[in-house]
């Protein structure tokens, strides 16, 4: 590194790297903030059950839990099945 | 009818017990009836804090399980008229603290106080849950640090989803941001989050500013609140906090780098 590029790169600071982490993490763990707390076993169980009759990739179920505002929770559950192995095992 | 203050924070060491020491000793200057209760079962620290750590004779358990009155278990201050503290086991039950327990000692206390604050262990065990539980402001105690804005904002979520307030409909907690331990240098040097990048993660109302002090261990030292001196920048601060806490629009102080004058750099101070 020349001397005029010591001069010319703004050296990003700590603090400001710390900020740029904690606003990822935080707005992550707020999106999953108010899922209940049985929602990682339930994925585990329904992929286990899935597994009895067809290959499934452990990130091939997507379960996601709303909260819609007037007390109404939806639960969506997307499973991708591979397209060359739908017969059973 | 009191108000009941929980302070927490989450992650440990952040000033949590410092700061109800200062906030309670402070509002009972005031003139307020001010009760600072410590939930760290198992770990109590806040009489140290306090100064009172040889006048406990029953503590926070003893009056839920009713081997005492609150009368007995109160331990009121020599410095401060209208200051209690009720002081915490050293039981390593547990489960010592039951809601409903809890809720009794804080019902007979609504009615004699005017504050209530509860000082919260660490983490988001029985304990800390206990102590935010029937909270009707929290003050969140934070470091200018990643884990404990991480953590703080963790309670945050759960002073929102598990307090009574949130569990009965009513109007949530009252949520503030009290940042301690802050070092306005290394702020300025770009080592240190700002008061700007912690309120912009946390988006909640900033309670407090409390500079990193050596007047804070003194005052640990010797079992002062650091608020009983009001001579150093830490006790000052948290006055400016109090007075905030009380509905006031206090300017804020100690933020930026203290400009040395000509005399100090000679001779030092």
């Amino acid at each position: 590194m020349s001397l005029l590029d010591y001069f010319r790169s703004e050296k990003k600071s700590s603090a400001s790297l710390a900020k740029e982490r904690l606003q990822i993490i935080v707005a992550h763990e707020r999106s999953k903030r108010g899922t209940p707390d049985y929602l990682p076993q339930l994925k585990q169980d329904i992929l286990d059950v899935i597994r009895k009759y067809v290959k499934v990739d452990s990130d091939a179920v997507n379960v996601q839990f709303e909260q819609n505002e007037d007390d109404l929770a939806v639960l969506e559950l997307n499973v991708t099945l591979p397209d060359d192995d739908r017969e059973s095992k | 009818m009191a108000k009941i203050i929980v302070v927490t924070s989450g992650k440990g060491g952040v000033g949590k017990t410092t700061s109800s020491a200062a906030i309670g000793t402070g509002l009972a200057l005031k003139g307020y009836k001010t009760a600072i209760i410590d939930f760290d079962i198992g770990l109590r620290n806040l009489d140290l804090i306090m100064g009172c750590e040889r006048r406990v004779v029953y503590d926070f358990v003893n009056v839920i399980n009713g081997e005492a009155n609150l009368n007995q278990a109160l331990i009121k201050d020599k410095r401060v008229e209208k200051l209690f503290i009720l002081p915490a086991s050293q039981t390593r039950d547990k489960d010592a603290l039951t809601r409903e327990g809890v809720e009794r000692v804080l019902n007979e206390l609504k009615d004699k106080f005017d504050f209530i604050i509860c000082d919260s262990p660490a983490g988001i065990e029985a304990g800390a849950m206990m102590a935010l539980y029937f909270a009707d402001e929290a003050i969140v105690t934070t470091n200018p640090e990643v884990s404990s804005v991480r953590d703080s904002d963790r309670i945050l979520g759960i002073l929102q989803s598990k307090s009574k307030r949130a569990e009965d409909g009513l109007e949530p907690v009252k949520e503030h941001l009290l940042l301690t331990r802050y070092n306005p240098s290394r702020v300025a040097a770009g080592e240190m989050l700002s008061v700007e990048d912690v309120q912009e993660i946390l988006a909640i109302d900033l309670l407090g500013v409390i500079p990193e002090s050596t007047a804070v261990l003194n005052a640990s030292n010797s079992g002062q609140p650091v608020v009983l001196d009001g001579e150093s920048d830490a006790g000052q601060a948290y006055n400016d906090a109090i007075n905030r806490l009380l509905g006031e629009i206090v300017d804020f102080r100690f933020l930026n780098v203290e400009k040395k004058g000509i005399l100090k750099r000679i001779f030092g101070g």
